[in-house]
């Protein structure tokens, strides 16, 4: 069973546990690494994608404008298809839909296609505490499971192992394969090994459980982007399917589809397009799962669309390109973070569906960053994440301060730790000087409210004193 | 409240606090290269894919090139004829696990990404038919080739409207799980033939 996040330690003491491990660092180093170049490369292969990235931010918006209307809908589309539509306020809620369905039939086992929003309500412990086994069929996420580990990653959930771990692990857990000796850390062995081990399953399944990249409003079509082949298998083979939407999850119709499947793949694995994309209305009648539910969740999500600058975080299609391109991610690793959303874009999601002033570990998140903004510049949807991390630094200091114990100070001690932690390194200090100029820029012009208040923002000097001084030889020249 | 008016009613506070602008947006064009099926082939090939580009007449001699050993499944109203397959009647996952490879037609392929689209229309079948069998074989006819994204949306449409799903395919199945470096094979057909007629 995996892990869970509950009573993680706020994210200053993470990163500092984080940044101590090199074995992590230099995993996480090589495969942000790579999947930035790749990026880089089919990004490059696009003329107009600043076009793109515009249309993408405009679509979500007009999506979320009329949000109402369109999971009306949606509902209303995806019914006369022949599914049966649920609404789910929080995680119980839905958690219990999803054990309900599968206790109607009996079933005690499902597989599961990887999903971040199934990983959110933690639908794998709660149907564990119902007696019923959830099987992850992503490779990463296998390896998740398989190791009792936490997802690091929104796309890659085991970046933070390298082939030989993720064959120790095998060597260890993974159980019914024809020749468990033969196994190396070749990823193409390791990728047969999890073919084999999970054939039997796929073939056997009685029911899936997935969630869904988009959910088109117009047609009531549900779409899941995947690459290894085992999407395909939970939303075809088994007799029922329950897959677990967030509302945000809406585009209004087929067409706008069209700008979101040239994003998501170049911006996320680094690819053209990505091996499997699958759709699907309701029931198809002879082909695939004849039992189709799907669960509207909010959990959180109406908060953060309440929240002014925040609600354009509600526009991400999870990616996970601003993960790849954080120098503070690149250090310290998913796991800091302390949720299944980790990264820039976690560190403003958390906050947003779950409040702030309620958890210090939630609070904490917005000042996991350095201002640097390669999070925005990446972003498919052109969320700018680091306007809503200082309007977030603000809200967490108002709530603190209203709160009168004290808070004000407390959160600035949060603050400095996570400084240190960051700059503890040459190389990260001089990354970090030059953030700082980008940073206090976009502070001032946001407006950091409830900081300001009682003080000014310091000016970053146009030259940082390390470049000061090596500019001009220690102050000589 | 029910848990479905209670959210429409939160959905309706939040966007009451914010000014809905009305933002008008279009759809940026896809690319436009100048030999649409030789991007296909060039693109499909990219991602490990056998691609054999034949002549109408000679698309029999070279599905039988392609064809491996063992029992072949095809969905009803396949193109071509394919010698001793089995034509698919409700095989189970079990019986499509023991054939060799599955043949079918296409909806769409598209030339920038190197993407087969099936809509699961005649001549392509029900969707665990192309997923279980370990190599596809999938004929495509250069009019069917368009260039980008963006085309083949309307063409799909129809499809869509119906209630049909679809299934885009680029390339075999692969992972970029460990150490973010794609690896090809893993639950779905590990070998993909594109035959590009035309
Ligand atoms: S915030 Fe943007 S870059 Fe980050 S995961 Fe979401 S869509 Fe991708």
């Amino acid at each position: 069973m995996t892990s869970t996040f509950v009573g993680m330690p706020k994210f200053p003491v993470a990163a500092r546990e984080a940044l101590a491990n090199t074995q992590l660092r230099s995993n996480l180093a090589h495969a942000t690494a790579t999947i930035r170049d790749k990026r880089a490369r089919v990004v490059a292969e696009v003329d107009n994608w600043e076009e793109l990235r515009l249309s993408g931010a405009a679509i979500k918006d007009a999506a979320l404008a009329s949000l109402d209307q369109h999971l009306v809908r949606l509902e209303a589309r995806l019914t006369a298809a022949g599914a049966e539509v649920r609404w789910a306020r929080d995680a119980d809620e839905a958690c219990t839909i999803v054990a309900e369905v599968a206790q109607r039939h009996g079933i005690d086992e499902v597989v599961k296609v990887k999903s971040m929003v199934t990983q959110e309500i933690g639908l794998n412990e709660a149907l564990q505490e119902q007696g019923i086994s959830a099987w992850e069929t992503d490779l990463a996420e296998l390896i998740v499971q398989l190791g009792d580990d936490l997802p690091s990653h929104i796309l890659v959930p085991a970046i933070h192992r390298n082939r030989a771990e993720i064959l120790e692990i095998f060597q260890r857990r993974m159980q019914g394969l024809a020749s468990p000796e033969e196994l190396t850390d070749d990823p193409a062995v390791l990728a047969g090994a999890a073919r084999e081990h999970l054939r039997q399953k796929f073939l056997t399944a009685r029911m899936a459980v997935s969630g869904a990249n988009f959910a088109v409003a117009e047609t009531g079509t549900l779409v899941v982007v995947e690459s290894e082949g085992n999407g395909r298998m939970c939303l075809t083979l088994p007799e029922v399917l329950v897959s677990v939407v967030g509302i945000e999850k809406v585009v209004p119709t087929w067409e706008d589809l069209d700008v979101f499947l040239r994003l998501l793949p170049r911006s996320s694995t680094g690819e053209r397009m990505n091996p499997y994309t699958s759709t699907w209305t309701g029931v198809t009648p002879g082909d695939g799962p004849q039992e189709v539910v799907v669960v509207l969740l909010d959990n959180g999500r109406t908060r953060a669309l309440a929240d002014q600058v925040g609600r354009q975080a509600l526009r991400c299609i999870r990616c996970s390109a601003c993960l790849n391109s954080c120098p503070v991610y690149e250090r310290v690793g998913g796991h800091a973070y302390g949720s299944v959303y980790p990264g820039p874009i976690g560190a403003i999601l958390n906050p947003l569906l779950k409040g702030v002033g309620v958890d210090e570990q939630v609070d904490s998140l917005p000042y996991a960053s350095s201002l640097c903004g390669a999070c925005f510049e990446v972003c498919p949807v052109r969320i700018d994440i680091p306007s809503v991390l200082v309007d977030l630094r603000a809200q967490v200091v108002d709530a603190h301060r209203a709160k009168r114990w004290g808070g004000v100070p407390s959160m600035q001690t949060v603050a400095m730790k996570g400084a240190a932690a960051t700059f503890r390194s040459g190389r990260r200090l001089r990354l970090a000087e030059r953030f700082a100029r980008l940073g206090t820029g976009i502070a001032a012009r946001v407006g950091a409210r409830a900081w300001t208040g009682s003080r000014d923002l310091p000016r970053a000097p146009r030259e940082s004193f390390r470049a000061w001084w090596r500019r001009t030889d220690g102050g000589t020249r | 409240m029910s848990a479905r008016d209670e959210i429409l009613d939160r959905v309706r506070a939040a966007l009451g606090a914010v000014s809905t602008s009305s933002t008008t947006f279009g759809h940026p064009a896809g690319s436009s290269p100048d030999d649409v099926v030789a991007l296909f082939a060039e693109r499909v090939a990219d991602y490990q894919a056998t691609v054999v580009r034949c002549p109408p007449d000679e698309l029999e001699a070279a599905l039988r090139d392609a064809l491996p050993a063992g029992r072949i499944v095809v969905p009803d109203a396949l193109s071509v004829s394919v010698p001793h397959a089995v034509t698919d009647d409700r095989l189970t996952p079990f019986e499509l696990d023991a054939c060799a490879a599955v043949v079918t037609d296409c909806a769409v392929g598209i030339a920038e990404t190197g993407t087969i689209v099936l809509d699961h229309g005649p001549g392509q079948g029900r969707r665990a038919i192309t997923l279980v069998p370990d190599v596809h074989i999938c004929i495509v006819r250069a009019d069917q080739v368009v260039a980008d994204v963006p085309d083949a949306m309307p063409r799909l449409a129809p499809a869509v409207r119906q209630g049909r799903p679809l299934t885009w395919i680029s390339g075999p199945s692969a992972t970029s799980d460990i150490e973010l470096s794609r690896v090809e094979g893993v639950h779905g057909p590990r070998t993909l033939v594109v035959l590009l007629v035309g």
